[in-house]
């Protein structure tokens, strides 16, 4: 059973050790998932400029639904400037995630079975490394806005989805006991 | 900074245009993000008020979306770019 609790501006969490090996395991498939489709940077000798101004990211959105909800277009109606915003944005923003769940990860490992204490810069990551889960699983379960939660909730455990939302639900507890301790 | 001469007659502008910041951001309403989390988030990166936050979660949430922050359109590329690394569904456009 994982547990949350608050000492001064820290949050101390335990987990039991197979739930923290459950989320190493969840969080290492999504790093894998942000390199994914990365171009290689532009060195100075390839292009000069464009490793100068960082500007030689993608410029259509990845083929993966889950990695298309992670970075979304930036307009709605302007697929230029989608484009252009892109270029220059994605690549950071895939630096940015993979910091976030590789931070969480050495906590994971470095830990153990102990407790590991959050200090505020890390409990931002954690929480948007544990979002940034949520909306892969989330995502790939296909969850929508107008869909019933009992009905997810009432999965009959033979259901092949049984388990995946198991862990979706997980996770929601985890990022909201972490935020309403972090207040 | 400085004040105008007064002997210049003071152009006509149309006060509207010139007030409203021509571009926002839009935070779009998602059925994974939870309800706490993008309260938090408006109020740690905009630095909101808890009940500005709670407002515009709640529009988010009902309406579909809402404008979260104007200015600039430099300024709201930045501002989706926090979203999206927040995991926030933003986008910006023209007010």
């Amino acid at each position: 059973m994982t547990r949350f609790r608050k000492r001064r501006k820290t949050v101390v969490v335990s987990f039991a050790e197979h739930e923290a090996d459950i989320l190493a395991n969840l969080l290492r498939n999504l790093v894998e998932l942000l390199y994914d489709g990365m171009p290689p940077r532009a060195t100075e000798s390839s292009d000069p400029l464009a490793a100068l101004l960082d500007s030689d990211g993608p410029t259509s959105p990845p083929e993966d639904v889950v990695l298309q909800r992670l970075l979304p277009d930036a307009y709605k109606e302007d697929d230029m400037a989608s484009a252009e915003f892109r270029r220059f944005t994605e690549r950071g923003l895939r630096d940015g995630k993979i910091g976030d769940a590789k931070r969480v990860l050495s906590a994971l490992e470095d830990s153990g079975a102990d407790e590991i204490a959050l200090e505020p810069d890390e409990q931002l990551s954690w929480l948007r490394a544990l979002n940034d889960l949520r909306l892969a699983i989330g995502t790939r379960l296909d969850i929508k806005e107008e869909d019933d939660y009992a009905t997810w909730e009432k999965l009959p455990d033979d259901d092949p989805r049984r388990l995946t939302y198991d862990l979706y639900d997980w996770l929601g507890y985890l990022q909201s006991a972490l935020l309403h301790n972090m207040r | 900074m400085s004040t105008a001469p007064s002997e210049l007659e003071s152009p006509e502008v149309d006060e509207a245009i010139e007030l409203s910041p021509p571009w926002v951001t839009i935070v779009w309403n998602d059925p994974v993000n939870l309800m706490d989390y993008v309260t938090f988030v408006f109020q740690t990166y905009f630095g909101y008020s808890k009940q500005k936050a709670e407002k515009l979660m709640m529009q988010v949430h009902t309406d579909g979306k809402s404008a979260v922050s104007n200015g600039n359109r430099e300024a709201m590329e930045r501002d989706v770019e926090a979203m999206h690394s927040y995991g926030l569904w933003a986008t910006c456009e023209k007010s």
